[in-house]
């Protein structure tokens, strides 16, 4: 069944016209697409103080996370229409002092079975004990923390933002690879940087790197934007960093209250690394490599900033739910979610393999890419470090090392 | 004895002229394509052309080079007698594949940008359609008969159809994650699609667009993510198809009739595209991560050279 599809130089609203009359044909004249089922996503999502922008370049993203989300269903349409698949969107974003459980009672209501779980970890905890929870995916597109990987797993949740682990061995097995194994590691006050820190000695061990140096950052954070910032900088900075040689200064500053500071500033000539400077990431603006340009585009296009690990983590919660209903022909959740946690499963992420989850802790196996502020420096798993699965595995929690029962 | 030299000589010189045959390769990371001379196996030359040139062809007269360059939205029009860019054609967004239509007058090209294909008229020198086609259309290929044309949309993981005459897509055929390369069998029976992600070619009937195989290849020692499928190739007989399996460092020779992989040959890093002579003796491979091309003897199944050519080798074409 032909379908009229010629344009000819037209205007963009025509061309508009044209196709959307090219997908009400396409509806028509498929059989058994004349009435499209449709599967609907949730994205449970928290109203976050935004944090105060380092520099004047910094912009303040307030919608992280959902509009990677957004992406992820516009790219399950794109193969759903030829299909009769139709994905849609609900989301719910908690206000400050709201707790998840009421929105996974909505969603259970509404008979959703896949939720991007944008949340920090407490609150994903919450959500994935809550009742209804219990049968549904849950994706945490945003907590790194090891904790949810191993003791406070949750069988109906799966990772799709890297641990902390996986930060950790990616950027160590960058650093080894360039021989700077002596680092000065650089610790923030606050919990989350405590647990960066955790898992970057653990990669030091893990890849042969020594710790050199161990300290808290215990400057209070100076506001480098007023106006003699620079001057209390220039002098404060070198004073926090005189310590004995080392490689690399290794920052753990996930707030990012004075990692940005360091480079330039530190007393030895040594490169930063960590959390600032070269950082390890799931995905950052910089990666234009493995048809990733056309995904940046895509989002720019949706978003009208550049895409974050957050949102990054939860397009690939969409497309997981996306790619398991195309490969099945079915919008059936249980199929999916089995398939999902199938050794089948491959997901293209655009860093170059497929992404397929791990069945110990549901995190999605994924590479890691090192950046620098501008440009893509390098993607982990590096060349040498081996595995007798996958070399994926080399990043975060192995099988042999879980702790995770489900 | 002179008289014996001399014999001896105009035989080479003649059995030399029978061979000529220029590979061209274009380095997608220095804007440049390389001139090979495939007798001698030897970089004879560069040629400058727009930023990011991936795929390429031969007009039908085989004196001009078309090349798109996917940062440039146009495709280059080289002259092979001067080696020289001498024109340009307009191809719609970040053009990365395309074909020659049979006819010789139009192309047809990939906009991974815009999830289009363009149709454009080489002699005007003009867009004359488009074609809305999936996300990130990529691969693109053409039946011998010139009716349908063949595009492959990497994130909406199709093929989809085109009648070339009409434009209209004819069906939209679901390929295992991230399709990449289209190629029809010379006598337009079969449809191979590859699958970058899941490493496989798939095989369709042309005539009823059923799948009739697929080919999941395997590398030993490699694991299943390292082993991707790009480019493909028919020999001009149908008999043997090549599949470039890009990390994996391999080209695959597969039999057409059984679907069995007879042989992988280890070439560079990071295959990309392939060619084969003109005698149907030789494959060439497109290295994109080592910046070489290896030269494969199908005769004796070994590979004989691999030569720099710069940075980023994307695909590789053969002209006289």
């Amino acid at each position: 069944m032909p379908i009229l599809n010629i344009r000819l130089g037209l205007p963009d609203l025509s061309r508009m016209r044209l196709a959307l009359t090219f997908l009400m044909l396409l509806a028509m004249a498929l059989p058994g697409l004349a009435e499209p089922q449709t599967l609907v996503i949730g994205y449970l999502g928290e109203q976050r103080k935004p944090p105060l922008p380092l520099g004047p370049l910094d912009e303040v993203v307030t919608d992280d996370g959902l509009q990677g989300a957004r992406l992820g269903i516009a790219d399950d349409a794109s193969t759903g229409r030829f299909l009769g698949q139709q994905f849609r969107l609900q989301q719910v974003i908690l206000k400050p002092g709201e707790t998840p459980a009421e929105a996974i009672k909505e969603f259970a209501a509404a008979g959703l079975s896949f939720v991007v779980a944008d949340l920090d970890a407490p609150q994903l905890l919450q959500a994935s004990a809550a009742p209804g929870a219990e049968r549904m995916t849950l994706f945490n597109s945003r907590a790194p923390d090891d904790r949810l990987r191993q003791e406070d797993c949750r069988k109906n949740v799966l990772h799709t933002i890297p641990s902390h682990a996986m930060l950790a061995d990616a950027l160590a097995q960058y650093l080894i690879w360039k021989r700077w194994q002596h680092w000065f590691l650089l610790v923030g006050p606050h919990p989350q940087d405590q647990a960066m820190a955790a898992a970057l000695r653990r990669a030091a061990t893990r890849f042969g790197a020594e710790i050199t140096v161990d300290q808290p950052w215990t400057f209070r954070p100076a506001n480098g934007r007023a106006d003699t910032g620079h001057v209390t900088l220039q002098t404060e900075i070198p004073a926090a960093t005189q310590v004995s040689d080392y490689d690399v200064l290794v920052a753990a500053d996930e707030a990012d209250e004075f990692g940005a500071y360091l480079e330039g500033r530190t007393a030895l000539p040594r490169p930063v690394a960590g959390t600032q400077g070269l950082v390890a990431t799931g995905w950052s603006a910089v990666n234009e490599e493995w048809g990733a340009t056309q995904l940046q585009d895509r989002f720019h296009k949706l978003a009208g900033r550049w895409m974050l690990p957050s949102d990054y983590a939860a397009w690939l919660a969409v497309r997981s739910v996306g790619e398991a209903a195309t490969r099945l022909h079915s919008l059936e959740p249980t199929a999916i979610g089995n398939y999902l946690r199938s050794d089948d499963f491959l997901l293209a992420g655009f860093k170059g393999q497929g992404l397929s989850f791990r069945s110990w802790d549901g995190q999605m196996r994924q590479p890691i890419l090192i950046t620098g502020p501008r440009l893509l420096v390098s993607s982990s798993p590096q060349p040498g470090f081996l595995h007798q699965r996958t070399t994926l595995d080399t990043l975060g929690i192995d099988l042999e090392e879980s702790t995770c029962k489900f | 004895m002179q008289v014996l030299i001399a014999l001896v000589l105009s035989m080479l010189i003649l059995a030399r002229s029978a061979w000529a045959e220029t590979i061209y390769v274009s380095n997608e990371q220095d804007n440049t394509v390389a001139v090979v001379d495939g007798v001698t196996m030897t970089l004879q030359d560069t040629i400058e052309v727009g930023r990011r040139p991936r795929g390429m062809a031969l007009s039908i007269d085989k004196k001009t080079l078309f090349v798109a360059e996917g940062d440039d939205n146009r495709i280059d029009m080289v002259d092979l007698a001067r080696r020289q860019v001498v024109d340009r054609l307009p191809s719609g967004a970040d053009p990365e594949f395309f074909v020659v239509h049979p006819d010789g007058k139009r192309l047809f090209v990939a906009n991974e940008k815009d999830n289009l294909v363009s149709v454009v008229d080489i002699a005007a020198a003009k867009v004359i359609g488009t074609v809305d086609v999936g996300v990130e259309p990529e691969g693109m290929a053409v039946s011998a008969d010139g009716r349908t044309v063949a595009c492959t949309s990497e994130t909406t993981s199709m093929v989809h159809l085109i009648d070339a005459a009409t434009l209209e897509l004819i069906d939209n055929l679901l390929i295992d994650t991230r399709p990449r390369a289209a190629a029809f069998s010379p006598d337009g029976k079969q449809l191979w699609v590859s699958s970058e992600i899941r490493g496989t070619a798939t095989v369709f009937d042309a005539a009823t667009r059923a799948q009739t195989g697929k080919i999941e290849f395997e590398v030993p020692g490699i694991r299943r993510e390292g082993v991707q499928a790009v480019g493909i190739l028919m020999s001009r007989d149908g008999d043997n198809a090549y599949v470039a399996l890009g990390p994996a460092n391999r080209i695959a020779e597969v039999d057409t009739k059984t679907l069995t992989v007879r042989r992988l040959y280890l070439v560079g890093q990071r295959p990309w595209h392939v060619a084969l002579s003109d005698d149907q003796k030789r494959l060439i491979s497109a290295n994109g991560n080592s910046g070489d091309i290896s030269f494969i003897d199908l005769e004796n199944q070994e590979v004989v050279k691999s030569l720099p050519v710069g940075r980023g080798p994307w695909s590789v074409v053969i002209g006289p």
